[in-house]
């Protein structure tokens, strides 16, 4: 595979990248968000597998491999079983509507292009542009953590906020020394054990699932 | 000969092609889908028959309509025909599409939807009213990302020129590029519903209340409505020649090469079977979307001609 | 040795708690525990002043004057507060808020916690301190939730989301920070260890570091609590059991503050400019006002003195900012001694809670009839901590003060508001808890003793005289931060 080859491959995949990030933003099913996600870290997955056969770095395949089973199998699975076992696959209310959300979700990513621009000159490497997508995407699964109100898109966000700090460690430095990566894979599995006994806690002790119940740590008002 | 005739020519040539390919992949379509319901078809040519069945018949027309009323279908037939002339469906090497890039394509179509909705207004009946301020919302929604995504492609091409894009994307190096991937996907969600096909307006009901199109036709009789209905069979046809011009134009008859003219002819007629079929498969599976859904849709359409736009800027 | 001592013992002490937290000595192991790692980091700081710093474990511990003087200092509050949750813990499950799995499940993530916090300060390599920082947010998360009431698991969530999201920024400026030294350094974790970093920090492109700050600050400043990064801190802080609160203001405040200092030395080198600084500037400042006008409308007391975090830290924040040998001095100095006081205060703000059942300020009343040690223990707390002489918060306090208006003398009244609002706040408000005559609901509980008086007693002392050792060892520091 020629390294221009690669890199256009790298841009397609980046490309869906984003786009399963809008996707994430605009879908409401819980199920569907589920299959989103999935596939947004199956394009991160294959990505890094692109950049660890250009660049000859072996230790990418580990993390494409940890990206799959994680975050195409486990989680999405995990997930899915919470959602069956608490029944919550109702539609998702969103805080603020769809289509705003989908014009602040573009300004984010003019944004994050205007912040990496100047990064883009420096890099030598074929992948630099993928910065920016990377940034977009973690700057999306903010947006999404901070619109919705269930817990489980919450975390859906969340985890698609972590997809896109690995595309960036992937794609804009091949790759950070496997010792970080292995980590941040074992943290993320940790979080989403935690994120599991939160769900039933919050369940056991709000009977549902919806953060809205959680809005009593205020300031009182004099 | 001379060959300085030779684009004129042309010319002539694509716009009596776009008067009558259009009622035949009209026709093609309407086939296509009897076959796929189990229904035996009217054949290939039953949009002639009936085109020319409204010519024969006597108009009538309402007591308070106006010369706009009058006059409406031979705008939007003269501006369809237009539009017609300046893209590039068999040869890029046409005359009038020098005079005409691509906004002004789409500011064309804008007149021909304008005075319809101003015909369906005129009558003063609540279907047509209804009818035009839908298709308003519509357009509003719609021009703005078409714009979006055709400017994906001229970024692409750096030209707004139809027949230099379509050259340009004909003759440059085949890559992969995101950009037009997201602006064709958007094209065709535009597309569909420029259009007027499912799922958001159905063309072949006449008595639904959520209808867009046929709701602004209601009033017109005779000639007008045969004008309006080949109108609108010509609008489906250019609307595929637009998108296989600007993300599929292999086939196209390039600068100087008449020779090339029969094949451009017969990958048309490849590609629009094709887009037939694509069209029948997607209105048999689907059905028509609320109203208020439609936003949602364009949206999309809209979103995903933005994400093309800046994947060229980040990505290429 | 002692290296691998101190955080061997914590996590051997996490895994064997694992399985023994719940029988009747385990708060005895967690102590000992506690005191094996004090006794480390003691060892290892006497080596550090000695012999200077220390690289060791193949590069992947580097201890120099700053990093292991926070290391004593998380080791001796973890031990005290250790000390302290022996008979709140006991109390609590004699009161049936926290079960069996409970208490394991308290005793062996309190040492996971203190090992992540060390492994943060002691490592050498940049994602590991990323790491073992997301450690440390993911041992205590489930810790606030331990009670199970809604609003701890309220709290315990929007800890979890805030800080996770706050960590997310810093990865990303991890990662930037690696995409500049790789060019430097090449590949592999040579480009994310400090030693090397701090060495060639001229070389690292400018511009990248820049935008790496930023994400550090709001990644880190998010743990540190900075306005208005802060929503989970008053939260985590009043929901959590006591010795948590105590250890999350005074210990995982520091160290997220520490990883920001890392940070800032490099952006520093590397630009050649103040940037970072200004930066860290505007958040302290404006958590001080911001936290200090919140005081003034606080009904519980944890929530109060959880603010009052946020206000101190913003101080010392604002100190680093500043920058200059005498405002870094006073910010190290500061980041010890409201450690110190501040853990104080949570333990006798836990322990009056427990006399009152309720964390209501309305319901606190005469704790120094009640419980003398508690009472005056709260009330000099709270002097301490408002910056009265001669308490060591006032000497820190007074150094950065004089560091502001030697450079920048226009800030000086924003910050002395500040100060003085937070002052008139916390007086206003414990001095009727301190005061006046029990009520009659309040029970008569004993107070461990050792840790409240040994944490005043050094803070006392700092604020007296600074003892030659420790003013050289900051002094090393400061070299370090320059």
């Amino acid at each position: 595979m020629t390294t221009n080859l690669a890199a256009e491959i790298n841009g397609v995949l980046a490309a869906l990248i984003l786009l399963s990030s809008f996707g994430l933003l605009v879908q409401r099913r819980m199920t569907g968000l589920l299959h989103i996600f999935a596939w947004q870290g199956f394009f991160l997955s294959l990505s890094t597998a692109v950049v660890g056969y250009t660049a000859g770095l072996h230790h990418l395949y580990i993390s494409a491999v940890l990206t799959l089973t994680l975050k195409v199998f486990a989680l999405p699975y995990i997930l899915y079983v919470l959602i069956h076992k608490l029944k919550i696959h109702r539609e998702v209310e969103e805080v603020v509507n769809i289509p705003t959300t989908m014009l602040i979700g573009i300004a984010l990513v003019i944004f994050s292009y205007h912040l990496t621009a100047p990064i883009r000159e420096l890099s030598t490497l074929v992948t630099r542009s993928t910065l920016a997508v990377a940034l977009a995407t973690v700057l999306l699964g903010l947006l999404m953590m901070i619109t919705r109100k269930k817990a489980v898109t919450q975390i859906i966000g969340f985890l698609a906020l972590e997809n896109g700090l690995f595309f960036a460690a992937t794609s804009a430095t091949y790759g950070m020394p496997l010792v970080v990566e292995l980590g941040v894979a074992l943290d993320i599995l940790i979080a989403a054990f935690i994120f599991g006994i939160f769900f039933f806690q919050i369940r056991t002790t709000f009977d549902s699932l919806d953060l809205k119940q959680l809005e009593k740590l205020k300031e009182e008002d004099f | 000969m001379n060959s300085r005739y030779f684009p004129v020519l042309i010319e002539g040539l694509q716009v009596a092609t776009v008067l009558l390919a259009a009622p035949l992949l009209a026709g093609w379509i309407r086939m296509l889908r009897c076959r796929a319901q189990g229904r035996r078809s009217a054949g290939i040519l039953q949009p002639f028959r009936d085109l020319s069945k409204l010519f024969i018949k006597d108009t009538v027309l309402a007591d308070n309509a106006s010369w706009i009323f009058t006059s409406a279908p031979y705008v939007v037939f003269g501006a369809t025909v237009l539009a017609g002339a300046i893209i590039p469906i068999i040869s890029v090497d046409l005359p009038l599409s020098e005079t005409a890039d691509v906004i002004a394509l789409v500011a064309i179509f804008a007149i021909a939807r304008f005075f319809m909705a101003l015909a369906g207004m005129d009558v003063g009946t609540a279907f047509g009213g209804m009818g035009a301020s839908r298709e308003m919302m519509v357009a509003s929604l719609a021009e703005p990302a078409m714009l979006m995504s055709v400017f994906t492609v001229s970024l692409v091409s750096r030209t707004t020129s139809l027949s230099h894009m379509a050259h340009a994307v004909m003759t440059g190096p085949v890559v992969l590029r995101p950009s037009l991937a997201f602006a064709f996907v958007s094209f065709v969600l535009l597309a569909i519903a420029e259009t007027g096909r499912i799922p958001v307006d159905n063309p072949s009901t006449h008595l639904e209340l959520t209808m867009i199109h046929e709701a602004m036709l209601l009033e017109y009789s005779g000639r007008r409505l045969a004008l309006m209905e080949w109108a609108s069979m010509m609008k489906l046809f250019l609307f595929t020649s637009l998108g296989v011009a600007l993300f599929f134009p292999w086939g196209i008859a390039g600068r100087d090469t008449v020779s090339m003219i029969p094949l451009a002819f017969l990958s048309l007629a490849i590609k629009l079977a094709l887009t037939g079929v694509f069209i029948v498969a997607v209105e048999i599976r689907l059905a028509k979307m609320r109203v208020f859904r439609i936003p949602e849709f364009l949206g999309m359409a809209f979103l995903l001609a933005t994400l093309g736009m800046l994947s060229f800027f980040i990505l290429e | 040795m002692s290296l691998l001592m101190l955080l061997g013992v914590s996590l051997v002490s996490a895994l064997a708690l694992a399985f023994v937290g719940d029988r009747k000595r385990a708060a005895e192991i967690n102590i000992l525990g506690s005191a094996a790692t004090f006794a480390a980091s003691v060892f290892l700081a006497v080596r550090v002043y000695q012999h200077g710093p220390i690289v060791a474990g193949n590069n992947f511990f580097f201890v120099d004057a700053l990093n292991v003087y926070l290391a004593v200092v998380t080791a001796f509050v973890s031990m005290t507060t250790a000390v302290f949750s022996r008979r709140y813990m006991r109390h609590e499950r004699e009161n049936g808020r926290v079960g069996r799995a409970g208490m394991r499940f308290y005793h062996a993530m309190f040492q996971l916690f203190i090992f992540a916090m060390l492994l943060a300060l002691l490592t050498n390599n940049v994602g590991v301190l990323w790491i073992s920082m997301e450690l440390a947010t993911l041992s205590t998360v489930l810790l606030v939730s331990l009670y199970r009431t809604p609003s701890a698991v309220e709290a315990a969530w929007k800890y979890f989301i805030l800080c996770g999201v706050g960590i997310a920024q810093a990865l990303f400026g991890t990662v930037l920070l690696y995409f500049a030294a790789e060019r430097v350094f090449g590949e592999g974790s040579a480009g994310l260890l400090w030693t090397n970093l701090s060495q060639s920090v001229g070389s690292l492109e400018p511009t990248v570091l820049t935008l790496a700050f930023v994400f550090f600050m709001v990644g880190y400043g998010t743990k540190v609590g900075l306005v208005p990064l802060h929503n989970w801190l008053p939260d985590a802080h009043s929901e959590g059991p006591t010795p948590i609160s105590a250890v999350l203001s005074g210990l995982l405040l520091n160290v997220a503050l520490y990883a920001l200092l890392r940070c800032k030395v490099l952006v520093d080198g590397a630009t050649g400019s103040h940037r970072a600084g200004h930066i860290m500037m505007a958040f302290g400042l404006v958590s001080i006002l911001v936290s200090a006008f919140s005081l003034l409308r606080q009904k519980d007391i944890k929530r109060m003195f959880a603010y009052s975090s946020i206000e101190h830290m913003g101080i010392a924040t604002f100190a680093f900012g500043l920058g200059g040998p005498v405002a870094t001095f006073g910010g190290l100095l500061h980041m010890l001694v409201h450690s110190l006081t501040k853990s104080s205060i949570f333990f006798t703000a836990g322990h009056a809670s427990q006399m009152h059942d309720t964390q209501e300020m309305s319901g606190i009343r005469g704790l120094i009839r009640g419980n003398p040690l508690a009472g005056w223990g709260l009330m000099l707390g709270c002097i301490a901590i408002a910056g009265m002489p001669p308490f060591g918060v006032f000497t820190s306090e007074f150094l950065i003060l004089t560091a502001l208006i030697k450079n920048a003398p226009l800030l000086t009244p924003v910050f002395l508001l500040g100060i003085g609002v937070a002052f008139a706040a916390l007086f206003g408000k414990v001095m009727p808890m301190a005061f006046g005559p029990a009520p009659e609901n309040q029970r008569r509980l004993k107070l461990s003793h050792f840790p409240v008086i040994a944490h005043m007693a050094l803070v006392l002392v700092i604020g007296l005289y600074l003892p030659g050792f420790l003013s050289a060892w900051f002094h090393m520091a400061v070299e370090l931060l320059k």
